[in-house]
């Protein structure tokens, strides 16, 4: 098994550190064979990153205008998230939705791909993790390491 | 009857950060063209301010994920500018390193990833993609050649961390710098390519009759000291900035217009940086604008993207000769003292020249901080481009003109995120 999460977000910005803060928790309770990455702001960095893993779980905030520190999965393998998500919105300068469909036109899709999106309150510079969003790190850690024990992700 | 027109376009694609464009057209006459900056300011010059002088290269490489290079090496030039000290010698010759790998980084996204797809009809490189994959590969090859140098000198790809005022932290290990040459020795080449395919785009016939101003050196490519200098005659030190030029609010912007305070609004940038420094571009980079057909200047905004080519050509020639007579300093940084004094230092970012003034006081915190990015000196031209722009274009459907005037805006490649202290577009004919 090639399982690879990688955290998406900036940590000095409040609620945009929600995917940096998963892998975080994952550092000490991911099993062995489950690579863990963080990215910044650049998410063509990603096509690298995930090259020749198998199954590639990402996990990002996200501003939906549902309720904050909810979480919504959705699998990218086949489906982009525009497609799922309609008008999306990224507040990185190329977007996590255009690097997953350059990687799918270019043929440098993992062959498994799964976004974890926790809907983000504060963004603002300097901004500390809201409570709703804290909460939801435990149980998004925790839903992963389930794909990672073979249920879904393989 | 008066003929009114109204063309929006709320949230500008492929523009880093957040803005607008309003274009009133009356009676048949562009009576009005805003550029709206919403992005929300962001106070970095006030987080600055009680701030130890050693922690501004950290916090101002925050500033920007696309030029942190810039924006961290404007604020050690303006600290040690204020302890009088110089960087000579081999770190200053890694410091043009760590230059050319921001600009091979910024400028190849903004050619491939954002402005390209404009002169091939596509919306996005990810449609570019699906008929020409060998494109979007060289593009994302010679990104990442850039991304290795910032990545190997700053210590990490995004938001560097190895840069500190007098230098390095650390200075990266003979194998890994010989490693880095092999794979420029590709970016040369990816680079080279890029040009000759830049070069070949339909270009609209628009020129502007610009006031230039960018760094000046007698004997390097600007990157990261000079004179500023401008195609008017202006020719003045880092220090004289604030003498020739002025920061306004304007209200339909988070971001403040600066100007110059004798003949207003004036260009930074690629285009500038061409004209007022060509003949110090590196062989094989002369070589490619003399084959690309752009002379001695370049006035048409559109072809912007072929001087950005060229100067990857330049930074990947200049990187390539660095590593070349590399010689290990003796420390990796030198003692710059902190003391009370004012410094000041212009670097040219990939998109324009890049002002920073710091006031340390005696006990070395951070009294006073002013950032003056390329984006901001350029909205009053950007608005100026698209009026001459628009005016003889009126006769084109309302979704043809939102379009090309994005494309005039992407001319600029404005950093929207670094000027806010930044895009919707509008057009309101009546």
């Amino acid at each position: 098994m090639s399982a690879l999460v990688i955290g998406i977000g900036n940590p000095d910005r409040g609620d945009d550190a929600a995917g940096v803060r998963v892998v975080e928790r994952l550092r000490s309770l991911a099993p062995p064979g489950v690579r863990l990455e963080t990215v910044g702001g650049d998410l063509l960095t990603l096509l690298d990153l995930w090259a020749g893993a198998e199954s590639v779980v990402l996990v990002d905030a996200m501003v939906s205008g549902a309720e904050a520190g909810s979480v919504r999965r959705l699998d990218a393998s086949d489906r982009g998230l525009r497609e799922q998500l309609g008008t999306f919105v990224s507040s990185h300068a190329f977007g996590l939705g255009d690097a997953i469909e350059l990687a799918r036109n270019l043929g440098r899709l993992p062959e498994r791909l799964v976004v974890y999106g926790v809907e983000a309150d504060q963004i603002g510079p300097g901004a500390p993790l809201s409570d709703a969003v804290a909460r939801a790190i435990p149980v998004v850690a925790e839903e992963i390491l389930e794909e990672c024990r073979c249920t879904r992700l393989r | 009857m008066a003929e009114s027109r109204s063309i929006k376009v709320d949230y500008l694609a492929r523009v880093e950060g957040e803005g607008a464009l309003d274009v009133r057209i009356e009676d048949g006459r562009v009576t009005d063209v805003r550029l709206e900056i919403f992005e929300p300011p962001r106070f970095f010059e006030a987080f600055l301010r009680g701030r130890r002088s050693a922690e501004a290269p950290d916090i101002t490489a925050r500033i920007c994920g696309i030029c942190p290079v810039a924006y961290q090496m404007s604020a050690v030039h303006a600290l040690e500018d204020a302890a009088g000290v110089q960087v000579d010698g081999p770190l200053r010759r890694l410091r043009r390193l760590l230059y050319c790998g921001e600009w091979i980084e910024s400028h190849t996204l903004h050619v491939y990833m954002l402005h390209a797809p404009d002169f091939l009809g596509k919306h996005s490189v990810i449609e570019m993609a699906k008929e020409q994959p060998e494109l979007v590969e060289r593009g994302l090859r010679l990104k990442k050649a850039g991304n290795a140098i910032v990545a190997l000198l700053g210590g990490r790809e995004i938001h560097p961390v190895n840069v500190r005022v007098g230098g390095f932290y650390k200075i990266p290990g003979d194998r890994e710098l010989s490693q880095l040459a092999r794979q420029l020795e590709t970016a040369l080449d990816d680079a080279l390519a890029t040009v000759e395919w830049v070069a070949a785009f339909d270009f609209p016939d628009f020129e502007v009759d610009y006031e230039f101003v960018a760094l000046r050196h007698p004997d390097e490519y600007p990157f990261n000291e000079g004179r500023i200098v401008s195609s008017r005659g202006l020719d003045i030190d880092a220090r004289e900035f604030h003498e020739h030029f002025e920061e306004v609010h304007v209200e339909r912007s988070n971001a403040l217009h600066c100007r110059l305070k004798q003949r207003g609004h004036y260009k930074v940038g690629p285009l500038a940086r061409y004209h007022l420094n060509h003949g110090l571009l590196s062989p094989r980079a002369q070589q490619a604008a003399r084959v690309a057909g752009l002379g001695d200047s370049c006035r048409n905004p559109f072809r912007s993207i072929v001087v950005r080519a060229v100067e990857v050509v330049h930074a990947c020639e200049e990187a390539l000769a660095i590593l070349a007579d590399f010689e290990r300093p003796e420390r990796p940084f030198v003692d710059v003292p902190a003391g009370a004094a004012t410094g000041y230092a212009a670097t040219e970012a990939p998109r324009g020249l890049l002002h920073h003034t710091y006031r340390i006081d005696a006990a070395g915190l951070i009294e006073h901080a002013q950032i003056i990015p390329p984006t901001s000196q350029n909205q009053g031209t950007i608005e100026d481009d698209l009026r001459q722009f628009i005016a003889p274009r009126l006769d084109l459907a309302d979704d043809d003109l939102r379009w090309q005037c994005e494309q005039a805006i992407r001319n600029y490649d404005p950093c929207i995120s670094c000027a806010t202290h930044f895009l919707k577009l509008t057009v309101d004919r009546r």
